[in-house]
């Protein structure tokens, strides 16, 4: 890339002050674009009408109270966790695995595989959804609780690769070399010097990875059974049926959960060494 | 034991691929020296020190350190540590266990660690810094820390990868006597490479010039400067000029070349040469004198083109009659007998004839 | 050399459970839908495997153009949107790349933020917001229907006629493309933002001043320098939003209504009600097709120089 000694940051050449003012509206304008609907969903939340509607009829905490007694959203939840704490787990340690043989070495067949590892990232949901339904119909696997993991596993690889691989390429080989250096083998290097440097990029992968999993819908829809209803299904049915706003305090909480999610991501990242990566 | 020698390289070379990094290198390095591998990038200097270190393992030929063959071993089994270019500080670590790092490896007691940290931070004069982390230092320092780390297992043999380079011109001079003067009281053996000549010149016992993959002279500072053995190795380090011409005559005492067709300069038979051979005749432009009449043994008439004022020096481009044009250094003393010319005059170059080299490649 | 063959293992171990798993669980089911997009639909529901382009004529019917109609109404909502998340989101990245530095950082955050949470709820929470009893709505056919009458009341001189009868009803804006482009705007506008922030920062601001030292006014300057210099983001931009925005599935079920069907839907109904497994497998093919050279577009266009951001799935 170019030196950027000698560039100065851009300024904005509208000098009349009408322009400065339409693109600074503008921005603001744009970030309500994107929030106000959340907000509007989390203030609907506390909506004490019967029917989901645009209207206000005063405060309530009543649907938070189904909400946490609802067996269905309960069930949802816990399956939703119990696959996707499993799919993280997996996904994180091949993905890691990987990481490390594309980043450190060459071997027949790396560009091909380079490739196989991007398509999962590339395509469609809907198409890898129906791909690995067609392959479980195929070789007639029942629906269900495994099938959901397996494909989740499916794409969550390629995703920890990609920010374990980033972080790998950022890694001064030369910490290795010392490390050998000043006698640590193959394994010692591994354990204190290399690991302990690739931690926070693993804790990023394994985030995203699991929050890719615990949002899936298409994929997860195609390739679920009875009784492995995750909760973006139990939404989805919640959403189409309409029954009642319950389903107000749920998008709430979920939307908050993520939000805490991403505040603990960048916050890791920031304790790795500084810097953040907007994957 | 006696008569060896701390590393030895027998008919070493490095093959990337089809890039041939190192060609057949011999080298013997004595106890206790400052020994410097010096030329430019891509020379393979930085590849011969990493195939010491164990970083690379020779397609031909044989590593000795202390009078063992190292074989295939990795640098962990190997008795020598290294300073890396980028000092290659753990960032994860303090800078108390970055410098215990080698120690801790080889499982030497707590106790003891704590003792000879302090005792190596004292050394490299930063001493209470142990708790800090590595990125809270400054670039001289860091680089003293991986000096510390290095020495602190007492290595035979220091590797030393350009440790100065990313330092500023004022640091890096001071730690170049610096580094000097720790490697004399220590006494360890110092491999370092460097591309910087000057760097190499003030620092080492003998320097290895090397280019493309080959030692092309080995010597100590004064030989290199004073007596290149070839035309890279006069043209890499300092400034020199160059005269092509034929051997004319021989005696017992000098080698004539007939350089600008008529004008036989007489040279220090330091070659075997036969007369008609064609040679290079290298001199340096501080051993030059430019004067109104002839002054010195060689003596070659030419005309001046330029003159450039430096302060310390005055600086002639003279050409001579056969259009090569020559660089004269004559130092700006101020003295009352100094003559100054302008472009356009007639003037003679002198030198004495020890002075010059004789060239053959 | 020991060394080689050890290596060796080891690299094969690294990348054996992630190789296994990608071409059983990926590499295999997609051959499988490529292999069955040719085959045709038993008469129980299960497949025939004989052959043919049945199905690729089927969907590319020009005579009975069901299928293409959908998928050009595929690419032009696609189209849209894409169009759409430029003019707000060019706009937006200048905003953004103009601020402060420390302030910049903040800003970005803010946008990704949205972009992490449940797809699925914040398309829900359009719903919410579009439709005919939606906040939207009782907005326009209360208070702004009120403020009309009231006007109408206090100044009968003025023709609020057809304002007022317009207000007494919602506004169509559920089960509509256009939901359909907000909901996809919605999603992907941080896919154009970022891209575009990227190659505006990058820009050098030296160079509108030499524009402007050589007269250019601030128009021309953004014309002529700004604007083509940072195209490369606009247009690795617009193809991050284009091509998820062909594949849509949840936005036009959710958002949309029976005239704005797109392909993803299609796909979905061949799997679940009409259970013809290879035509819904043919489709997936032409929409894998079609997304695959646009993403090969992508990376050759910005292989030089920007580093190419991975879509969510």
């Amino acid at each position: 890339m170019a030196s950027r000694l000698n560039q100065k940051p851009l300024k904005i050449p509208l000098r009349l002050k009408i322009g400065r003012y339409a693109l600074t509206a503008h921005g603001l304008m744009s970030y309500f674009f994107l929030y106000a609907p959340i907000i509007i969903l989390i203030i609907f939340s506390f909506n004490a009408s019967k029917f989901v509607t645009g209207s206000w009829h005063g405060f309530t905490l009543e649907w938070y109270k189904k909400l946490f007694v609802d067996e269905a959203i309960g069930a949802a939840l816990r399956n939703s966790l119990y696959v996707s704490l499993i799919a993280t787990f997996i996904s994180t340690i091949f993905g890691t695995m990987v990481s490390l043989a594309m980043e450190r070495y060459d071997f027949w067949g790396k560009l091909p595989f380079d490739a196989l590892l991007y398509l999962p990232i590339i395509i469609p949901d809907i198409a890898m959804a129906v791909m690995l339904l067609l392959f479980f119909v195929m070789v007639k696997m029942p629906l269900g609780r495994l099938t959901i993991i397996i494909s989740h596993i499916a794409f969550d690889i390629s995703f920890v690769a990609i920010v374990v691989r980033a972080r790998l390429a950022q890694f001064d080989d030369a910490l290795e070399e010392a490390a050998q250096d000043l006698y640590a083998n193959n394994w010692k290097t591994f354990r204190y010097v290399t690991f302990p440097l690739l931690l926070p990029g693993i804790l990023a992968g394994a985030l995203l990875a699991f929050t890719l999993s615990l949002d899936d819908f298409v994929i997860t829809f195609f390739t679920s059974g009875p009784g492995a209803t995750t909760l973006p299904l139990r939404i989805y049915s919640l959403v189409k049926l309409g029954v009642t706003p319950e389903i107000n305090a749920l998008s709430a909480v979920m939307l908050m959960a993520s939000f805490v999610f991403v505040v603990i991501s960048f916050s890791l990242q920031k304790g790795g060494n500084g810097k953040v990566d907007l994957v | 034991m006696p008569g060896e020698f701390a590393v030895e390289l027998i008919n070493v070379a490095k093959q990337f691929d089809q890039v041939v990094a190192v060609d057949d290198v011999s080298l013997q390095i004595r106890d206790g020296e400052f020994f410097s591998l010096l030329g430019p990038s891509g020379c393979g200097k930085t590849t011969t020190l990493r195939m010491i270190g164990g970083f690379e393992m020779p397609t031909a030929g044989d590593v000795l350190i202390g009078g063992e063959i190292q074989g295939f071993k990795p640098p962990f089994q190997r008795p020598v540590n290294t300073v890396f270019q980028s000092y290659a500080l753990f960032p994860h670590m303090t800078i108390f266990d970055n410098v215990a790092f080698g120690l801790q490896m080889k499982k030497v007691a707590k106790n003891e660690i704590k003792e000879r940290v302090n005792e190596m931070l004292e050394l490299v004069q930063l001493p209470g810094v142990g708790h800090r982390k590595p990125d809270q230092l400054s670039g001289g320092q860091q680089q003293r820390i991986a000096l510390a780390r290095a020495l602190i297992n007492k290595p035979k043999v220091l590797l030393l990868d350009e440790p100065l380079g990313a330092l500023d011109l004022k640091l890096r001079k001071a730690m170049q006597l610096e580094l000097k003067a720790l490697q004399q009281r220590v006494g360890i053996t110092f491999i370092y490479v460097t591309h910087d000549q000057e760097e190499a010149l003030t620092m080492s016992d003998r320097i290895a010039v090397m280019n493309e993959g080959k030692v092309w002279q080995l010597d100590n500072p004064e030989e290199i400067y004073e007596h290149p053995a070839n035309r890279f190795v006069a043209d890499f380090i300092g400034e020199t000029n160059f005269m092509e011409g034929k051997v004319s005559r021989l005696t017992d005492e000098r080698v004539f070349v007939a350089v600008d067709e008529q004008v036989p300069v007489p040279l220090l038979p330091t070659r075997d040469v036969q007369v008609g051979q064609a040679v290079t005749v290298a001199v340096r432009p501080e051993k030059l004198s430019v004067s109104a009449e002839k002054k010195r043994e060689v003596d070659i008439p030419g005309t001046v083109d330029e003159v450039i004022y430096i302060g310390t020096d005055i600086r002639y481009i003279v050409r001579i009659t056969d259009g090569t044009t020559l660089a004269v250094r004559e130092q700006n003393r101020g003295g009352l007998s100094a003559q100054r010319f302008s472009a356009g005059d007639h003037i003679h170059i002198g030198w004495y004839a020890r002075n010059a080299s004789l060239l053959t490649e | 050399m020991q060394t080689d063959k050890r290596k060796k293992w080891r690299v094969f171990g690294l990348i054996f459970p992630s190789l296994f798993w990608l071409v059983v669980f990926f590499a295999i089911p997609l051959v499988l839908v490529l292999a069955m997009s040719f085959g045709e639909r038993g008469t129980y529901g299960g497949v025939e495997w004989n052959l043919n382009l049945e199905n690729f004529a089927r969907f590319f019917d020009f005579s009975d153009p069901l299928y293409l109609r959908i998928f050009g109404r595929t690419l032009y909502i696609a189209a849209i949107t894409t169009v759409v998340s430029f003019l707000i989101g060019y706009p937006m990245a200048f905003w953004i790349a103009s601020q402060p530095e420390k302030r910049r950082n903040s800003l970005l955050m803010m946008l990704m933020l949205p972009f992490w949470t449940n797809f699925l709820v914040r398309t829900y929470a359009w719903i919410l917001i579009l439709r005919d009893q939606g906040v939207i709505n009782t907005i326009w056919v209360g208070h702004i229907h009120n403020a009309a009458l009231w006007l109408e009341n206090t100044l009968p001189w003025l023709p609020l006629e057809g304002f007022v009868q317009v207000t007494a009803n919602p506004l169509p804006l559920f089960g509509t493309t256009l939901a359909i482009v907000i909901g996809l705007v919605y999603g992907w506008l941080p896919d154009m933002v970022l891209p575009c922030y990227a190659a505006i920062e990058r820009f050098d601001g030296s160079l509108v001043e030499a524009a402007q030292d050589l007269y250019a006014n601030r128009m021309q300057a953004f014309i002529r320098v700004i604007f083509p210099l940072t195209l490369p983001g606009v247009i690795a931009g617009s193809i991050l939003v284009f091509i998820p925005s062909l594949g849509a599935y949840v936005t036009p079920d959710l958002l949309g209504g029976a005239k704005s069907v797109m392909i993803g839907n299609v796909i979905y109904s061949q799997f679940m009600s009409a259970r013809d497994y290879p035509f819904g497998a043919t489709i997936s093919f032409v929409l894998m097709a079609l997304m695959l050279a646009g993403t090969l577009f992508y990376f050759r266009f910005t292989v030089a120089g920007q580093k190419g951001e991975p879509n969510h799935g």
